[in-house]
């Protein structure tokens, strides 16, 4: 007879070994899949995996914008606060970087601190939007899953809004679209060459900030206890509302600077064909990386690759689903394997 | 011979770890009859209870229902079909569906749902024992008191002979519980035999048929409810033997009141009446007791003291402030100490190492950092903590889930008194601990009372009472049945306190 028992303590060896099998079953299941639809899985893995060593600058890019929202989700996730609304905020971010580069008064037109008014305003509007949920949250106990989802539907509504509307750009030629961003709101590229650009060393500075603050500060340790139990910390004397509201502003502020760094580095403009999917992309890599800020850096380069793939892999001829299918594998594979480091299987004769 | 229901005998159950939750214990329950398990918290009613549901398996023993011996596979399906049925004391009911789809929920009898077939049949069982419940109402529409007789029905739909409630009337309102009792005596009528669940001793007397008492996993005894009385089963329940040495000198001078509470009032999880107009008052280098039957409002009692519940009128002062509106981090500031009943829920993270557990109540001082967390004063503290209380852990950065009972309470006990408190509060501090670590604690307790601090000490162990407090109060159904001195208490007035009788003042 098989017995499932649960662990008292995951081994260390186990915490990194399993993901790494589960990756490695991932990818094989995907292979046999798509041997089986008889398609060439030699050549689409190497144009997921080589493809995206030759163009390591544009899935940075990616990651650049992963690792961000990625933290600000991770920051709510620690606190048992599930914010599924990183799309919206993000999209609610990239709005207010544009008001502020599209409406300037023209003394900041040509500032050095455009870019860091655009990045405040995005912070503050993302972290508002975030706290619609937050606040009905820690007021009167309403899922947060359901309303920071749903938000991201209001968001996209407002996005679409003013760029088929108010904001339509006078140069836009008819297509849904802002007017260009004057050039001092342009993050600039690192290399004279490709469109990696300065934001890769902000999302860095967040990874390091973010697991100074969560291991070694006080507020990280609040978080830490609320993550444990919510009895627990109103036993400490922590607010848990108070903490819920914060969490939640953090998580947000962080998904709007995501969207004002990528409005601004790579689109110049708003419109209404903006990458916000990659706010649910966040979610998995967050799980992916069981809520750790640096492991966050490394798996949003990995999911980055990912992403650059379903762009890349049409050009080479292979349907760029392949690359959504290793996501999902990947995804679905590491969740199942977390149980084998939760439970020891055992073989008992009865 | 006469004709019983169910037999149980010699059942013995013993948990890993080694803890015996029933030893010996012979039950009969005969058909058509009302039958009370009393006992308090941890007597082994419900374990019994879940052997006879099949949710459990005895160690020992011989289990016959209707006359037959239950042998081989036997599990909560073998159990319905022997048509045992029990109620738990959270329903297990679906909410938004309605009552007939709770019904066919877990009945294999037909693949299809037919609607048709499962209303008359629950409406037909509900009119013979005047239950008034609509096969066709939502569960989330009705009352607490509904829902209970939906669980009932569910059972009676499955073919209950045997009926077992659990707890049946701890989220009743009284006049609910005259209710219930009703319905159930009708159904005895039917030849329906019921086992209820309880440690209210009023209940057994007015409702019962025969009663039999668990203390400590055994079955003390099995009396007629007609030729008992309060103060026989009080006796029963608690134990006689109170050869305890006290533990505390009677040379402490009292110092000034530290606590005080005047009339308080607060609702229990289930918004009921917890605590009804509570007062008492405790002084410096003063152990206050309080006893009772665990469930009668300790719980309620610690929280509001410390904050973490609302008082809904009344007063409680520390010192000369009121503190009845005050947080918890401020109730923390003045340097009150709280033992909490639940160790790993409430008093400690488990999942976090020694080091974080520690801090839990001091991490906002200074001490501790700022911003950032003294990574080297943290483990400092720790290490003291450790140290003075021989807490035994690999090192202060293990996850304090791997640690016994004992040395989590010694954990709690370091982290509480660190700061030389002024009052402790105190629930069951020694429950479920080895009799070293019940000794340490007991000691670390009376420490504190010498070095002249108030302690409130929750407890439903009168030796605990007797070896450890100045004074005591009785704690029933959220009321302070009277306030005696320790050492002129006698156990038999203690033990019909607890039951429900007025004692005197102290």
């Amino acid at each position: 007879m098989i017995k499932v028992e649960k662990r008292l303590e995951t081994p260390k060896y186990l915490l990194i070994l399993t993901p790494i099998v589960s990756v490695l079953v991932a990818l094989m299941f995907s292979a046999i899949l798509l041997l089986v639809t008889g398609e060439d899985a030699a050549r689409a893995m190497n144009t997921i995996f080589g493809g995206s060593l030759i163009n390591w600058q544009e899935v940075l890019v990616n990651s650049v914008t992963l690792m961000i929202l990625s933290i600000g989700v991770a920051v709510a996730f620690k606190m048992v606060v599930w914010n599924i609304g990183a799309a919206g905020q993000m999209m609610i971010g990239m709005i207010c970087a544009a008001g502020v580069a599209l409406f300037a008064p023209i003394a900041l037109r040509d500032s050095i601190f455009l870019i860091p008014i655009m990045a405040v305003a995005a912070v503050i509007g993302g972290g508002l939007w975030a706290l619609i949920s937050g606040g009905a949250k820690a007021i009167w106990n309403v899922n947060e899953v359901i309303t920071s989802l749903l938000l991201n539907y209001v968001a996209l509504y407002i996005l679409q809004f003013l760029v088929f509307g108010p904001w339509k750009g006078v140069t836009s030629s008819g297509f849904p679209q802002t007017d260009p961003f004057p050039a001092a709101a342009k993050i600039p590229a690192i290399f004279e060459t490709g469109r990696l650009h300065y934001g890769l060393f902000v999302a860095l500075a967040i990874i390091i900030i973010f697991y100074f603050l969560l291991n070694k500060s006080r507020w990280g340790y609040e978080i830490r206890v609320i993550g444990e139990g919510r009895n627990v910390a109103r036993y400490g004397g922590m607010s848990l509302s108070k903490n819920i509201i914060i969490a939640m502003f953090i998580s947000g502020g962080l998904a709007g600077l995501a969207g004002a760094i990528h409005v601004s580095a790579l689109e110049g403009r708003l419109s209404p064909h903006m990458n916000t999917d990659i706010g649910y992309t966040a979610i998995i890599v967050v799980w992916l990386s069981r809520l750790h800020p640096l492991v966050i850096g490394i798996v949003s380069v990995f999911m980055g690759a990912l992403l650059f793939a379903e762009t890349n892999l049409p050009a080479a001829g292979i349907p760029s689903e392949i690359a959504k299918l290793l996501q999902g594998s990947i995804l679905f594979f590491v969740i199942a394997g977390d149980f084998f480091s939760r439970y020891k299987v055992k073989y008992v004769k009865e | 011979m006469s004709n019983a229901v169910v037999e149980m005998k010699n059942i013995r159950k013993v948990f890993p770890g080694g803890v015996v939750a029933n030893d010996k214990v012979d039950l009969t329950i005969e058909k058509g009859e009302i039958h009370a398990l009393l006992g308090e918290n941890g007597a082994g009613k419900s374990t019994l209870m879940n052997i006879l549901t099949g949710l459990y398996r005895q160690d020992d023993g011989e289990l016959f229902v209707d006359g037959q011996k239950i042998e081989g596979k036997y599990g909560p399906k073998e159990a319905i079909a022997k048509g045992i049925g029990m109620v738990h004391q959270n329903f297990r009911l679906v909410k938004p569906f309605t009552v007939s789809e709770n019904m066919a929920l877990g009945t294999k009898d037909k693949f299809l749902y037919d609607g048709k077939i499962i209303e008359s049949k629950i409406e037909e069982i509900s009119k013979k024992f005047q239950l008034q419940i609509s096969p066709k109402a939502k569960i989330w529409q009705l009352s607490i008191g509904e829902q209970q007789r939906v669980e009932i029905i569910k059972m009676l739909y499955r073919g209950a002979q045997i009926l077992i409630m659990d707890e049946p009337t701890a989220v009743l309102t009284p006049n609910e519980v005259k209710g219930l009792f009703d319905i159930l005596k009708a159904m005895t009528k039917e030849g329906i035999s019921i086992i209820f669940i309880t440690h209210k001793m009023h209940e057994v007397l007015s409702y019962a048929d025969r009663i039999t008492v668990l203390r400590g996993g055994f079955a003390i005894k099995t009396l007629n409810a007609k030729d008992t009385n309060d103060r026989e089963l009080a006796d029963l329940m608690v134990g006689r033997q109170l050869d305890a040495k006290r533990m505390i000198a009677d040379d402490v001078p009292l110092g000034e009141v530290v606590l005080k509470l005047s009339d308080v009032r607060a609702m229990n999880d289930k918004g009921l009446l917890a605590l009804d107009n509570v007062s008492f008052e405790i002084r410096g280098g003063e152990i206050l007791g309080i006893a009772g039957v665990a469930g009668n409002g300790q719980k309620e009692l610690s929280e509001v003291i410390t904050g973490l519940r609302k008082v809904t009128a009344g007063k409680i002062m520390f010192k000369n402030d009121d503190i009845t509106k005050e947080s918890v981090q401020k109730i923390i500031d003045r340097n009150v100490a709280f033992i909490p009943e639940d160790r790993h829920g409430m008093g400690l993270a488990n999942n976090l190492p020694a080091t974080d557990n520690a801090i839990l109540k001091s991490y906002r001082n200074k001490r501790c950092g700022g911003i950032l967390m003294n990574k080297k004063v943290v483990d400092e503290i720790t290490q003291k903590m450790v140290d003075d209380f021989e807490i035994k852990i690999p090192n202060i950065h293990c996850n304090v889930k791997l640690m016994s009972g004992g040395n989590l309470q010694k954990l709690i006990l370091a982290r509480e008194t660190f700061d030389n408190p002024e009052l402790i509060i105190a629930v069951y501090p020694v429950r479920g601990l080895d009799v070293g670590a019940i000794d340490y604690v007991h000691q670390k307790l009376a420490e504190e009372r010498k070095k002249g601090k108030a302690v409130l000490l929750i407890s439903e162990d009168l030796e605990e009472i007797y070896k450890m407090t100045d004074r005591v109060a009785v704690l029933y159904e959220g009321k302070v049945m009277g306030i005696v001195k320790t050492q002129e208490a006698s156990i038999n007035d203690l033990g019909l306190m607890m039951a429900g009788a007025k004692g005197s003042e102290a």
